[in-house]
């Protein structure tokens, strides 16, 4: 294999190519007015609920006026304050076992008001397969993290590892049978962000 | 201001009409007309189909004929476009035809940026305008659905000063037609299909008349309306402005 | 408003050419098909067996498959048209998302730039994003072409015991042919994406690179659930049908032992890589089971993570119409608990990358957008191209590896120009088809027909005697001849078409004439 390794990277010298200027990014992307309404608008679009929290209003309150939360039994929540949360991660053996989750309550670190898009990492907790095997989530996010577009989220977030990250916007969807949007596919049936102040 | 005239080898053959109306025009507009007689075809048939030894000859002699004029102008968006952006694959690079890059202009392109003219005159038709693709995306004569520039098209602002005229709102304004060279017949069943979904939406529209900058494009679609026998015309810019302005 | 699973990854260069088995059996609804087994579905092999090696077809062949494919697409009206429309559609969701972008031409060149960038350096940023990515925990691995990648990825499933794979969408592995690979090794893989199961089910190979069964009816589809998930006979509610597959891929992703996705983007400043879905099955797929592989053409590797702020803002809009996928997932190094490996691939790109003319076409992010404006893709249907990726990219990529088989692919296409407008990254792609125009020519890949064809038009338009001579011996014959004898089987322009009157004089004798000479 490390012959493999010394062929490509010789094959892929071999071209020569002349060399040509990594472009400096910057002043890229839209700026909103209220980054937090175009957040929502953002959101809405791509099938996400957005809530945006009056000040005080205590977490499993809000979640309560949630359907899928109200009607959910197994709720597992990575953020505090959520007092149906029944599932104890220090109970879990195997992500396997979280296969019929209802609902997933997790904490946004950043907002992109461009897209809707909340940034999410493990930040040591295990088991994300929870976020995806869970057939409804809610992302708490303080309004003071929503930026105006990817290229400031990028700016802003230190990429890198270890770990897992992920930008989620929106539900699980698909429009694979005849174009025809479906929300739900194979991760959640919905997805609603709480935006905090 | 001398201009030569460069006149499609099917136009020179089949449309003989369209080459009169490019002169009429020209001259009316103040350009002094000389049509070099030694001119033959810019070999774009023989460059599509991947012949490019066979095309290098003939882009050898329109160097010859045409390299001694100021302006050199072509009734055809794809023609054009030959000598322009792709003699560069069958001619080395040179003075003379970087100079030639430099003069050769399809004829909507000439009026609008060269001679400036804001044809005045009549034509009381519902037109279908058809955006042939070289002209459309290699001579950018318009800005076309596909970028977010500043929007912008030649060939209309040439018809859209002429009374009466109805240009009618197409579905698809600027899809290809299916003409593509010697793709209209190695890929005859697709070259219909485009043609004919072309003509319905002109009809959807309303046009009585479809107009382009390029005849080989209508010289398609025409001939799926006669055999058709559809009352849908076809008319080249040129022969509209010659017409309205006479 | 919809949305698609994005490709990973993947690229038409080499490997085994797998989809000519599957002959227009795919489009067609209802219509009796000698290879389908009875109950109108294609059969399992299509009554051919996969070759695993093929010798290059003779060049007639290829020359006429692309042609002759798209009229069989072209003789179901009805189907052509929905088929047109629907890609079209996606087009036009490209277009109003575009536009919301005031900067979308300077994100354009920005992508272009970025990837110019990234090619002239490739091999540093190779090594730059390997060191990075095994800091992480990562393994990475080298294949020179398919048949290493194929090998690699197996031995480190049989090593482990793994019999059951999930899979997320990555054209490399299409590209590679992973999944009958492994199969014959006992290895059950299931292609996790909708669009992608779907035809899994079917045993065809996808029709487009971000809607994989985009060419299927919602019915053929509740057909095919049928017999080959259990549920209801006469199921069309995409709703139900999408519930459907969840389940049934549910039961998959709990079961698996190993999940194999492709890579979006590979960033070299931190050795991690992107995964972007809208179903979350990359995620699903991944979260699950111990051993994650990613397969990654190495054409996939950017510079810095903030070059992904360029890429995703144009990836989804170009493909889908959306700001962005629903899932942008970031993996640096494996779980906790897990194992993540890294197949870095050649497979042909190190080949193109020398090609001056044709690199660019390595700046390919998968999106899908040069097929979905394509007017001929549109009316043919990616089967009809006969390689894993197809539409202008496709087009531009297979012929490398192998010119006589896929020589009437760059000739598919009116050099209309509208995939290089809509190309995110710039791609130059029409201009790329004529100069593999020239090429083919030069390799003596053009029928002897078209050749002759070019060389007497060349000899009689070098010489302007010959061209006046002959074009006034035409005007004259053309309309002396009985219709019989112009309109025939020989005469493809008139097939369907009129040919242009013939006039009594050119406009050079009338010009003559008129200018007294």
């Amino acid at each position: 294999m490390a012959d493999s390794r010394r062929e490509v990277l010789r094959d892929l010298r071999a071209a020569q190519l002349p060399p040509a200027p990594l472009p400096e990014l910057s002043g890229l992307g839209l700026r909103y007015a209220d980054p937090r309404q175009q957040f929502a608008r953002s959101l809405t679009d791509v099938g996400g609920r957005c809530v945006l929290m009056a000040p005080g209003t205590p977490l499993g309150d809000e979640l309560a006026r949630l359907p899928e939360y109200t009607a959910a039994r197994k709720i597992l929540s990575l953020v505090p304050g959520v007092g149906r949360a029944n599932v104890d991660l220090g109970t879990v053996a195997d992500a396997h076992q979280l296969h019929d989750l209802d609902f997933c309550v997790l904490a946004g670190e950043l907002g992109v008001a461009e897209n809707g898009a909340v940034w999410i990492t493990e930040r040591g907790s295990r088991y994300r397969a929870a976020w995806f095997l869970a057939q409804h989530i809610a992302l708490v996010l303080p309004a003071w993290k929503i930026v105006d577009n990817l290229h400031q989220a990028y700016e802003r977030l230190s990429v890198g590892g270890p770990g897992f990250a992920i930008f989620i916007s929106g539900p699980s969807k698909t429009a694979d049978i005849e174009q025809a949007l479906v929300i739900g596919a194979q991760g959640p049936r919905s997805c609603t962000v709480l935006v905090t102040s | 201001m001398e201009v030569a005239l460069f006149i499609p080898c099917y136009v020179d053959q089949f449309y003989p009409n369209v080459g009169l109306a490019t002169v009429n025009l020209l001259e009316r507009f103040g350009a002094k007309v000389e049509f070099p007689e030694a001119q033959t075809c810019c070999g774009q048939p023989m460059a599509n189909s991947g012949c490019f030894s066979d095309a290098a000859p003939l882009a050898r002699k329109f160097l010859t004929v045409f390299s001694r004029y100021q302006y050199v102008v072509c009734p055809s968006g794809s023609c054009t476009s030959m000598v322009r952006n792709h003699y560069a694959n069958l001619l080395p690079e040179g003075p003379e035809l970087t100079a030639l890059r430099g003069k050769v202009f399809e004829l909507s392109e000439f009026l609008h940026d060269v001679l400036r003219v804001a044809p005045q005159g009549r034509f009381p038709h519902r037109v279908g305008l058809h955006q042939s693709c070289h002209g459309l995306r290699e001579l950018r004569l318009a800005s076309g659905t596909e970028r977010r520039i500043q929007s912008f098209d030649k060939v209309r602002d040439l018809l859209a000063g002429l009374d009466g005229i109805q240009l009618v709102d197409l579905a698809r304004t600027d899809e290809c037609c299916g003409f593509g060279g010697t793709f209209a017949v190695t890929e005859e069943a697709i070259s219909c299909a485009m043609g004919k979904d072309r003509i319905a939406d002109h009809e959807r529209a309303g046009a009585e008349i479809i107009a382009g900058a390029d005849m080989s494009c209508l010289m398609h679609l025409s001939g799926l309306l006669r055999r058709d026998r559809k009352p849908m015309r076809v008319m080249h810019v040129a022969e509209v402005l010659a017409e309205a302005t006479a | 408003m919809s949305a698609h699973e994005l490709r990973a990854d993947g690229a038409a260069t080499g490997g085994v050419q797998r989809s000519s088995e599957h002959d227009g059996a795919a489009a067609k609804p209802g219509q009796a098909n000698e290879r389908d087994n009875g109950a109108g579905m294609p059969s399992a092999t299509n009554g051919r067996p996969h070759r695993h090696s093929a010798a290059a077809p003779p060049i007639t062949a290829g020359m006429h498959e692309h042609p002759r494919k798209a009229a069989a697409f072209v003789a179901n009206d009805a189907r052509l048209h929905w088929h047109d429309q629907a890609v079209w559609f996606i087009r036009a969701k490209r277009d109003a998302v575009s536009s919301t972008i005031p900067e979308w031409e300077q994100l354009r060149s920005l992508g272009d730039q970025i990837k110019k960038h990234t090619l002239s350096r490739l091999a540093d940023y190779l090594e730059e994003f390997e060191k990075n990515a095994v800091a992480c925990g990562a393994h990475v691995h080298w294949a020179r072409d398919a048949e290493e990648h194929n090998r690699i990825v197996h031995s480190l499933l049989a090593a482990r015991g793994v019999t059951r794979v999930v899979k997320s969408k990555s054209m490399l592995t299409e590209e590679c042919h992973l999944n009958p690979y492994l199969e014959e090794r006992g290895i059950e893989v299931v292609d996790t994406d909708l669009g992608e199961r779907i035809v899994q089910l079917r045993r065809e190979p996808p029709s487009h690179i971000v809607m994989p069964a985009i060419h299927l009816k919602k019915e053929e589809i509740g057909e095919l659930f049928h017999h080959e998930l259990g549920s209801e006979k006469g199921l069309t509610d995409p709703k139900i049908l999408t519930e459907v597959a969840r389940q049934h891929l549910r039961e998959k992703f709990l079961a698996a032992h190993a999940g194999i996705t492709g890579v979006n983007f590979a960033i070299a400043e931190t050795g991690g890589f992107v995964v972007c879905t809208n179903e979350g099955n990359a995620d699903l797929s991944t979260a699950l089971p111990p051993l994650h592989i990613a397969c990654m053409g190495v054409e996939k590797v950017i510079p810095r993570a903030k070059d992904l702020g360029v890429f995703l803002r144009v990836l989804a809009r170009s493909a889908t119409g959306q700001p962005i996928t629903s899932y942008t997932s970031h993996f640096h190094g494996p779980r906790p608990s897990g194992e993540l490996h890294i197949v870095m691939v050649d497979n042909g790109r190190s080949a193109i990358m020398g090609r001056e003319q044709f690199r660019r076409s390595l700046h390919c992010i998968r999106c899908g957008a040069c097929m979905n404006t394509c007017p001929i893709f549109r009316r043919s249907g990616g089967h009809s191209y006969g390689v894993t990726v197809p539409g202008p990219i496709g087009s531009v990529l297979a012929p490398h590896a192998k010119p006589a088989a896929h020589a009437s692919l760059p000739f598919a296409s009116t050099l209309c120009g509208s995939c290089s407008d809509v190309c995110p990254v710039k791609i130059d792609l029409h201009h790329q088809l004529l100069l593999w125009r020239g090429e083919l020519g030069r390799a003596g890949l053009i029928p002897f027909s078209k050749r002759i064809g070019s060389k007497i038009g060349g000899w009689v338009l070098a010489r302007t005697w010959a061209y006046q001579f002959f074009g006034k011996l035409m005007r004259w014959l053309l309309p002396k001849l009985p219709r019989a004898l112009v309109y025939n089987r020989w005469n493809a322009w008139g097939q369907q078409r009129e040919l242009p009157e013939a006039p009594p004089e050119s406009f050079r004798e009338i010009y003559r004439r008129q200018h007294g000479r």
